[in-house]
């Protein structure tokens, strides 16, 4: 193989693998940690990749390089993250055509639905977001997260239930 | 809430809402929900709980500064070990010319197994890289075994050879074979041994190979595929997967 087939295959899926990694270390520095780790691990084995699907086979390493990593070996994954009032971890999202109240606004829920995933086990949590953000099928996230089918359907269902509920939790 | 709820076909209604069944079980489980409140509510929930991932939580991009330093990173890496190099071929005959006159074990590569050698050499390699060795750092077996718990679909048989002078360092997840494995870290001396372990079935006796200076042994048993490899002498790496397949 060549330098450059690795870089054309594998890179395209870098912002879904720095996705990944973010939630599942809800951290900006340990997701970059996790993915130079994972991609530069991609890079050595690249040469047995004989798949079809590289965003899986990636997004499969960075999982455990996270799972594997100090970030969430530290025990503390069930602990929410105080997000509220100076949380300065999401700022890059907005959209920089927003009027300031919109602006505003999107913020505040963007910081509400990471607490509310923060507090979701990283089981459930590496689930939903496969899922709801990656949009990848059943299938898809049994092979990355080497779980059977089954335990992914009720894995996505807690995770759902505990949303749900939290979010009912909030409107009361 | 949906937790003081129960109905057989909860995640059946779940399929259908993620699109995975197709169009005659969903009309069955869309036919199910009219009459059941409790897949009604649920289904509601489901929504309730895409509509907030969805439209507000954000999907990350990659910072520049990670972009760039990945680029940095991927140009100065150890350069990816060619496949089926002209000295592997040449070994190979070497080796095939040999068997006569040799009594020990006959090195028999397939192309599969070209392949994965050089992915054993390549991992082994980068593990040597400052920070890589071991995830798990402990020279106890009874901390490393439940380390790999949940991480791995399968339990690795993890053994300490301390008493033998090859004790055990510790383990780190790896990717091989498009799979997650369990490799083991054991030292001998200065040199660093690598036992790959993932599961694979029949039994085979230990074949040897030696690739850009490193050796590597080839074993299967029980189940599980093995694969050792280190810059020891070829006959001391012998004698390590000896005294490891002779520990219970």
């Amino acid at each position: 193989m060549t330098g450059g087939a690795f870089e054309a295959v594998v890179l395209p899926h870098l912002d879904a693998a720095y996705s990944l990694a973010r939630w599942l270390t809800r951290s900006p520095s340990d997701a970059d940690d996790v993915v130079q780790e994972a991609v530069l691990r991609a890079a050595t084995y690249f040469t047995g990749f004989r798949g079809t699907n590289p965003r899986g086979w990636l997004l499969q390493i960075v999982r455990n390089t996270a799972y594997a990593s100090h970030a969430l070996a530290r025990g503390v994954v069930l602990v929410a993250l105080p997000t509220e009032g100076g949380d300065t971890t999401i700022p890059e999202i907005a959209d920089p055509g927003d009027d300031p109240e919109t602006a505003l606004s999107r913020r505040q829920d963007q910081r509400r639905v990471t607490r509310l995933l923060s507090q979701l086990p990283v089981d459930l949590r590496e689930t939903l977001v496969l899922r709801e953000l990656e949009e990848l099928s059943y299938k898809e996230i049994a092979q990355i997260t080497e779980t059977p089918i089954g335990t992914v359907m009720s894995r996505l269902w807690r995770a759902r239930q505990m949303l749900a509920a939290a979010i009912k939790a909030e409107e009361r | 809430m949906i937790t003081d709820m129960d109905c057989e076909k909860l995640l059946l209604v779940q399929a259908e809402f993620d699109g995975e069944i197709d169009a005659a079980d969903a009309v069955r489980a869309m036919s199910h929900r009219q009459e059941c409140a409790i897949c009604r509510a649920a289904y509601a929930d489901l929504e309730a709980a895409r509509h907030l991932m969805r439209d507000d939580a954000p999907r990350y991009r990659a910072p520049d500064s990670l972009r760039r330093a990945l680029a940095a990173g991927l140009a100065t890496r150890t350069p990816a070990i060619p496949r089926k190099s002209t000295l592997w071929r040449e070994g190979g005959i070497f080796a095939a010319g040999m068997a006569i006159a040799a009594a020990i074990t006959l090195m028999i590569v397939t192309p599969e197994q070209h392949d994965m050698l050089d992915q054993i050499v390549a991992g082994h390699v980068r593990a040597l890289q400052p920070g890589h060795l071991q995830d798990v750092v402990s020279t106890d077996q009874h901390t490393v075994k439940p380390w790999f718990d949940g991480k791995l679909d399968f339990a690795p048989p993890v053994k300490d050879l301390a008493t033998d002078s090859f004790p055990l360092l510790g383990g780190r997840l790896d990717y091989l074979d498009e799979r997650t494995v369990a490799a083991l870290v054991y030292r001998h001396d200065k040199h660093v041994i690598d036992l790959f372990i993932w599961p694979e079935n029949g039994n085979a006796t230990p074949q040897n190979a030696g690739h850009h200076g490193y050796n590597a042994v080839h074993w299967r048993e029980n189940g599980m595929n093995l694969w050792a490899v280190s810059d020891l002498e070829g006959a001391e790496l012998q004698e390590f997967v000896r005294r490891w397949r002779a520990t219970p």
